[in-house]
């Protein structure tokens, strides 16, 4: 089936299966490989991206969903090459040891901050439930309120 | 003299008989009547509330602000919770997992506008009389009339999802409630035409 959509700001039509996740699409379909698959059962967040804002596990999002609808992936966070408070407080704390799932937190922390601009530990705690197996969770805790700052300075 | 006296009594004593005999049966008729309108209320009553204190309605009323999941009704992974609209919070709503329908490859569930039910309508630790009367109470049901519920139970697609529960993580089916949906339907409808009767506790 054709679906269209909104991808980082572009329209795009694309001819697949409607239940093919949108983790599929955006990866193999569109070529955008910085969403990342984990445990394919929206446990671990490392597929997340947006759609309508909304921070999604785009593992188990059949992309039929997406008709219409506007998705943000990781590649798609800075604005005008000018990183992301949350890209640039990643940078800044040096967050990521392997990497992997990072795209995942920094696009769920995106989404937190939209909410929230400047959360507390506990907002932290319980927003941000992706999983790292490098548990560089201690990093990502400061990177987070470092992102906060950052987006308050612009403001 | 004697004779006529006792003639007397003896027949209205009769008619006094007749009387009784007459009445109780009558009473005995007017009470199996009600006995058995009673039995089929209670009957429907059961019914329904078979369907709804199934772990498929009751996972997502919860009467705290963390839903259950499972077939053994556990806290919800992950740490999620209600919200301020029972829709979860900033960044882990309902729908960053769940989808208007099910997802037969990863096993979430999902069902238009996922989300638990308002606290004022968390039934957990409550019994299947309680729950009624919660039910039907309009200071905790959205200010829902009967005609209101009938339609919010047998209409709402989050609510009929209960009876197309697809499957889990592992892809093993989901439990699905002890009557099928038409039954369901048939029994809501029945209730609430009843005047939705709510039988006196056992």
């Amino acid at each position: 089936m054709k679906i269209s959509f909104k991808i980082n700001g572009e329209d795009i039509t694309v001819e697949v299966d409607g239940n093919m996740p949108l983790l599929w699409v955006v990866r193999d379909t569109l070529g955008l490989k910085g969403t990342k698959f984990g445990c394919g059962k929206a446990a671990c967040g490392a597929c997340t991206l947006h759609v309508d804002g909304i921070a999604v596990r785009s593992c188990s999002y059949a992309v039929r969903f997406a008709e219409g609808k506007s998705v943000t992936t990781i590649e798609g966070l800075s604005i005008k090459g000018e990183l992301h408070p949350v890209q640039q407080a990643w940078t800044d704390e040096i967050v990521p040891q392997c990497g992997y799932c990072q795209p995942g937190f920094m696009m769920a922390t995106a989404a937190l901050l939209n909410r929230i601009p400047n959360p507390t530990d506990q907002d932290i705690d319980d927003n941000i439930v992706n999983v790292c197996r490098c548990a560089t969770y201690y990093r990502m805790r400061k990177a987070i309120h470092r992102a906060a700052e950052i987006n308050n300075q612009k403001v | 003299m004697k004779l006529k006296k006792s003639l007397i009594f003896t027949a209205l004593s009769f008619v006094l008989l007749v009387i009784v005999y007459s009445l109780d049966g009558r009473e005995k008729i007017v009470s199996e009547r009600v006995h058995t309108e009673t039995d089929q209320n209670v009957e429907v009553f059961d019914k329904v509330m078979s369907v709804v204190t199934h772990k498929r309605c009751m996972n997502c009323h919860p009467a705290d602000d963390f839903p259950r999941q499972g077939e053994d009704s556990h806290v919800h992974r992950f740490g999620v919770q209600r919200g301020v609209d029972n829709h979860g919070l900033a960044a882990l709503q309902c729908g960053s997992c769940h989808q208007e329908a099910n997802n037969l490859l990863s096993g979430v569930p999902g069902a238009p506008h996922w989300s638990l039910a308002p606290k004022s309508m968390g039934w957990q630790g409550l019994n299947k009389f309680e729950i009624a009367t919660a039910m039907l109470d309009r200071t905790k049901n959205g200010n829902r009339s009967k005609a209101d519920i009938a339609h919010h139970l047998t209409e709402d697609p989050l609510v009929l999802w209960v009876f197309e529960p697809g499957v889990d993580n592992e892809g093993t089916e989901r439990e699905k409630p002890p009557l099928i949906k038409e039954d369901w339907i048939t029994a809501v409808k029945e209730w609430i035409a009843a005047g939705a009767p709510i039988p006196a506790e056992e």
